[in-house]
Order: C-alpha cells, then sequence, then structure tokens
C-alpha cells in the first residue's frame, strides 16, 4: 500500500485539525502504542525493560518536557536535572510524610512542585536571553544540587543521604517487576504524549511558537511574554519532575541527588538537540539515540572484534564506544541539523510522492 | 467616491516627542486620525514614521505627550494594552513566526479571542476544541478574503516576499482590528503585487470599515489611496491634509526636492 492521501477529502474543519490528520499516520501511531502495550511485554526479557525500556520511556518524557521549553518556546534551559530532582524529592516527600498518599498523586504534586520550582527559575527569563539564561538556569541546578545535599529535610534526616521509597502501589496493583514498571511508565509517557500535542496545537502552543520565532511580533498581537514564557517554564517543568519521580521511585527505587546532576541537564539538551528542537517526536528519537545506542555499541564491539579474528577487551570497547558515539553525534548534527525527526520528517515527505521525484 | 462614511476623529495624537538619548526620532507631533479613513504617513528616509506607527501602538513609549484612543488616554499603553485596544500592525521588515504554517500564523492572530485554559487545552476538550473550530473557520474567511487559500499550509519560510507580506496582513486581520498599522506594506513588490495589495487595503477599509494608517514610499499609490496625509521630515511634523493640499505645500516639495538656496 501506498502511504499517499490522494483521494482523502477532509470535509470538516474538525477532520483537517486532528492531531494526525492522515489515516496511515494514525493507524501507524495506534499500532505502535498498542504493540508496545502488548506485544513488548511478551518478545522481551527482563535485562531488557531494566537496562534499556524503562530508561528510554523516563527520559523520553523528560526530553519531552526539555524539548517544549527549548525547541517551542526557545528558551534554554541547563537546570533539567534540577527539575526532576525537584520533583523526585517532592514526591517523596509527600509520599513518605502524608499518610494514605496515593502513589500517583504523589508523583503528580512532584510534578507540581517542580512546575513551581521552575517558574522561580524560570523568571530570568524575562530579562535575558540566550547564553545568559543558559547560565541562570545554571543557577537553579547548583542550588538544588546544594539543598537536596545540604538540608537533610529533605531526605528525612537520612544518614547516608541517599533516599529509597518501597514499592509503589496504584490501586491495589504493586509494581515491582520489570514488566510492571515499563507498563506503568508506558502509560504514563502515552498520557502526558498526548497532552503535549494538544497544548502544543493548540494556543498556548502557538504562543509559544510566536515567542520562539519573533518576540516582537508576538507582544504586537497581544501575546504576553511573561504569561508565555512562564507557562511554558511550568509545563516544561511539570514533565521534568514528573520523570524526576518516577527516574527516582520507578527506576531507581534508592537514589542521591547525584542522579540529578548537571549531566543529566546537558544529557537531556543533547537528546534534544540530537532527536529535533521543535518536533514531539523527537524527544523519543533523541533519548533512544543516548539511551540504546551506547548499550547497543557495547554489545556489538566485541561481537565486531571476533569477525575479524581480534580479541577486544572491556576497556577497549569502552573507550571505542565513547569515540564512535561522538563521532556520530558529530555525524548527525552535520547532516542534520535539525535532527532525526526532521530526517525523519523529509523521509515521509519522500515517500508521500515516491515513486515519482515531485 | 464610495460607500464608506468617514465619521468622528478616533485616534488623536498629541504633542508626541520621543527621544533616543540624543537623537531626537519625533518632536511634538500632532494630527489625528478619523474613524474609517485611510490615514498616509509619508516622509524621507529617517523622519520617524516607523517611530511614529510603534509609539501608537505601544512599543515605544513617548517622553512628552497624549495618545488618545477613542476619548481615553493611552499614554502608558504597552503592546498588549494597545493590542487589546483594537490595534493591529504590519511590520516593515516581515516579522511573521517562521517555523510555524501560513494557518498557525493567522490562528495565533486570534489568541486574544481564545479563553480555553491551559487544562481543557491539554484535554483537547470541550471549550477547547469548539474554541479552535470557531476561530479556524473566522480564520479562513480571511484566508479566502486575501486569496491564500493555496498555501495555507505550508510554513511561511518557504514562500516569497510579496507572499508573505500578505499573510502579515492577514494575521494582522486576524484580529478584528479597529485600525490597521501598515508599515510600508508594499516594500519591495512589484507593480502587480502593489495594485493587490492596494486593492486588499481598500477592500479591507470597505467591508470591516477597518482604520487604515499606511506608512508608504510610493507617492501614486499614497495619493491613490490615501484619504489625508502627514508628512513628516526629521522627526516633525511638515505637513498635514488631503493629498492635494499635500502635494502644494512647498515645504514637502523642498523636503522631497531639496530647496533652492
Amino acid at each position: 500500500m501506498f502511504y499517499r492521501e490522494n483521494g482523502q477529502f477532509k470535509t470538516s474543519y474538525k477532520a483537517d485539525q486532528q492531531a494526525f490528520a492522515i489515516p496511515q499516520d494514525r493507524w501507524a501511531i495506534v499500532a505502535i502504542v498498542a504493540f508496545a502495550f502488548i506485544g513488548v511485554p511478551l518478545l522481551v526479557d527482563e535485562y531488557m525493560f531494566r537496562a534499556i525500556l524503562v530508561p528510554f520511556l523516563i527520559l523520553s518524557l523528560a526530553a519531552l518536557g526539555v524539548n517544549i521549553l527549548v525547541g517551542y518556546c526557545g528558551q534554554i534551559t541547563l537546570g533539567a536535572g534540577a527539575s526532576m530532582a525537584v520533583g523526585a524529592y517532592a514526591s517523596y516527600n509527600f509520599l513518605i510524610r502524608v499518610d494514605g498518599m496515593p502513589a500517583l498523586a504523589a508523583i503528580l504534586l512532584g510534578g507540581l512542585m517542580a512546575a513551581a520550582a521552575g517558574i522561580v527559575f524560570g523568571a530570568p527569563s524575562l530579562r535575558v536571553r540566550g547564553l545568559y539564561l543558559a547560565v541562570a538556569t545554571l543557577a537553579a541546578q547548583f542550588f538544588w544540587d546544594w539543598a537536596f545535599l545540604r538540608i537533610k529535610w529533605f531526605t528525612n534526616n537520612s544518614s547516608s543521604g541517599s533516599v529509597s521509597v518501597a514499592d509503589i502501589n496504584l490501586l491495589g496493583w504493586t509494581i515491582n517487576t520489570p514488566t510492571d514498571k515499563y507498563l506503568f511508565c508506558l502509560g504514563i509517557l502515552v498520557a502526558f504524549s498526548v497532552m503535549a500535542k494538544n497544548l502544543l496545537r493548540g494556543n498556548m502552543g502557538r504562543q509559544w511558537m510566536a515567542i520562539r520565532d519573533m518576540d516582537v511580533a508576538a507582544t504586537v498581537i497581544g501575546i504576553r511574554p511573561m504569561y508565555a514564557k512562564l507557562t511554558a517554564f511550568a509545563v516544561s517543568s511539570f514533565y521534568l519532575g514528573v520523570a524526576g519521580a518516577l527516574w527516582g521511585m520507578v527506576n531507581l527505587g534508592s537514589w542521591e541527588p547525584a542522579a540529578f546532576s548537571i549531566d543529566r541537564s546537558l544529557q537531556l539538551l543533547f537528546m534534544v538537540i540530537i532527536g529535533g528542537m521543535g518536533a514531539i517526536s523527537g524527544s523519543f528519537f533523541g533519548a533512544a539515540f543516548i539511551v540504546i545506542l551506547p548499550i547497543f555499541l557495547n554489545q556489538m564491539l566485541p561481537l565486531v572484534g571476533t569477525l575479524f579474528g581480534l580479541d577486544v577487551s572491556t576497556a577497549l570497547v569502552s573507550h571505542v564506544e565513547f569515540i564512535i558515539f561522538g563521532s556520530l553525534i558529530v555525524f548527525f548534527l552535520i547532516v542534520e541539523p535539525h535532527g532525526i525527526a526532521r530526517l525523519w520528517a523529509t523521509g515521509r515527505e519522500k515517500l508521500r510522492l515516491w515513486p515519482f521525484p515531485h | 467616491m464610495n460607500g464608506r462614511k468617514i465619521g468622528e476623529v478616533v485616534l488623536d495624537l498629541k504633542n508626541i516627542s520621543l527621544s533616543f538619548g540624543g537623537v531626537k526620532a519625533l518632536q511634538d507631533i500632532s494630527f489625528n486620525v478619523l474613524e474609517h479613513e485611510v490615514r498616509a504617513i509619508i516622509g524621507p528616509n529617517g523622519a520617524g514614521k516607523s517611530s511614529m506607527l510603534n509609539v501608537i501602538n505601544g512599543v515605544y513609549r513617548p517622553q512628552q505627550g497624549d495618545i488618545i484612543l477613542r476619548g481615553e488616554h493611552h499614554t502608558n499603553m504597552d503592546s498588549y494594552g494597545a493590542a487589546k485596544a483594537g490595534l493591529a500592525r504590519t511590520f516593515q521588515n516581515i516579522a511573521l513566526f517562521k517555523g510555524m504554517s501560513v494557518l498557525d500564523n493567522i490562528m495565533t492572530g486570534r489568541n486574544l479571542k481564545m479563553k480555553a485554559n491551559m487544562l481543557q487545552q491539554a484535554f483537547w476538550f470541550g471549550p477547547a476544541q469548539r474554541e479552535e473550530l470557531e476561530h479556524r473557520a473566522k480564520v479562513e474567511e480571511i484566508i479566502d478574503f486575501l486569496e491564500i487559500q493555496h498555501i495555507r499550509k505550508t510554513p511561511v519560510g518557504r514562500l516569497p516576499y510579496g507572499l508573505q507580506k500578505r499573510v502579515d496582513l492577514a494575521r494582522a486581520l486576524a484580529m478584528e482590528p479597529q485600525i490597521l498599522l501598515l508599515d510600508e506594506p508594499m516594500a519591495g513588490m512589484n507593480v502587480e503585487e502593489k495594485q493587490d495589495m492596494c486593492r486588499f487595503i481598500l477592500d479591507v477599509n470597505d467591508q470591516f470599515g477597518t482604520t487604515v494608517v499606511l506608512i508608504e514610499h510610493d507617492m501614486g499609490v499614497v495619493m491613490d489611496i490615501s484619504d489625508r496625509v502627514v508628512v513628516l521630515d526629521y522627526g516633525k511634523k511638515i505637513g498635514d491634509g488631503t493629498p492635494d493640499e499635500v502635494r502644494a505645500n512647498p515645504d514637502v516639495i523642498s523636503a522631497y526636492l531639496g530647496a533652492s538656496h
């Protein structure tokens, strides 16, 4: 079957304004989601879930948050890790300090706390932009790193500085096996992706993009930069906060502030740049690239080595892994500065016309 | 000439002075705009025409002077206030949102009229969806009006210059403004595009009754389509009146052609 829109006529604006206006796209998305919910748990072993899929899902959610701010609203941030930390520690505190707090509520409240913190630390964006804003958001990163390390209240006075939570429980469903964790994170990711898509195709998303593309023109047609920028910070931090809570409570189980260090912020920023700024799918591509590629290289290199009769040591593997990973990033940025999502979009455009060139 | 009726003073500018450090961009300028008229601001380069528009819609705040819009003082108005008060504008160097499609650009012009909150938008239910469809219908009317149906899904960055100017006008019209400020709507266009643009401006003025304030360098166009013209030179007002009066004004002639010394 050709990927083509011939003969598909839309007779209402409603049909034209659907999230995926082309039926083929709609079915593809439904198929992917159904496969992720039903097919993957049947096919994949525990190691895959723990090492690859759960981190991939959670970091996709975090990358989506960063993409809303950086890709759609044009405000740069180096404090993404801090927002995740706020979400993680806030939901931890809600969970242990409030009796009978449902885990899902604690996670969402953690996200809201992160949103509040994001608004406070996003305030400099009203005055400065670009690299200066990056430095200002760095302040958030260092502040929260410090706070969670030094202020004992946040970690419930734990002597080691690390906190841990028991398996979380969702309406009687105890989430302890890797498959449970995968399904839980997948459910949240799907729900949040749908919300992001809705926000971004609606008035809110247009306001953010208007501020990104031409802020003077945006103010002249009645968009308040303060409102648009701070809502972008709030929504982005909310996503990051929820991702942080999941990272701590579902993926790690016990963690220290180092789990959300500046490294994490940079990693998320790279995901968005490589995956594609200003494209929701870019967040997933970027997360997949950054999470899966190192593991893939790690597994493949010894095999490739034996093909050529070479004995590859683990130390060599980890070095070569860095080299290949780094050069792939550079390669992608040179070939397609707009990220993998743009490659995907170009491919789709070609496919629509195939086999004709124009 | 045509059916529209020129009414009362809708926008009154009194003794506006604006300076940037030592540069006096506007000095003690007063003029008014009547309802439903086409009012042109002309003058040589650097005369302060664009500054004047920026003062009117709140991008710049004048150090002195008073802006009275429908009898209300709007002297400390910012751009947001101006947009709420029904002023829309286009830009000299096209200021479209490059990453967005034509349709989204024009839809953005409706943002002040959209009321659904963020949660409703996130879940795309009830008011959010209804609103989106209502405004889409309005936007389609504007797209029809300006004859840009064929490019509605195109990213604006890919459009030729003349069409980008038209989209800029469409975005301003989407606000359903009472006063439309146009900053050099015909700059860089060929004759046919200019004719189209003139037709659109006159149609907007005629059909919607929108008051138009425009800056333009093409004297033929200005003299043809405007009801009254104000002439600026070096930040001062040197002429004001109907096209014929302005054409006969010796100060204007010397500013444009140079005086004999």
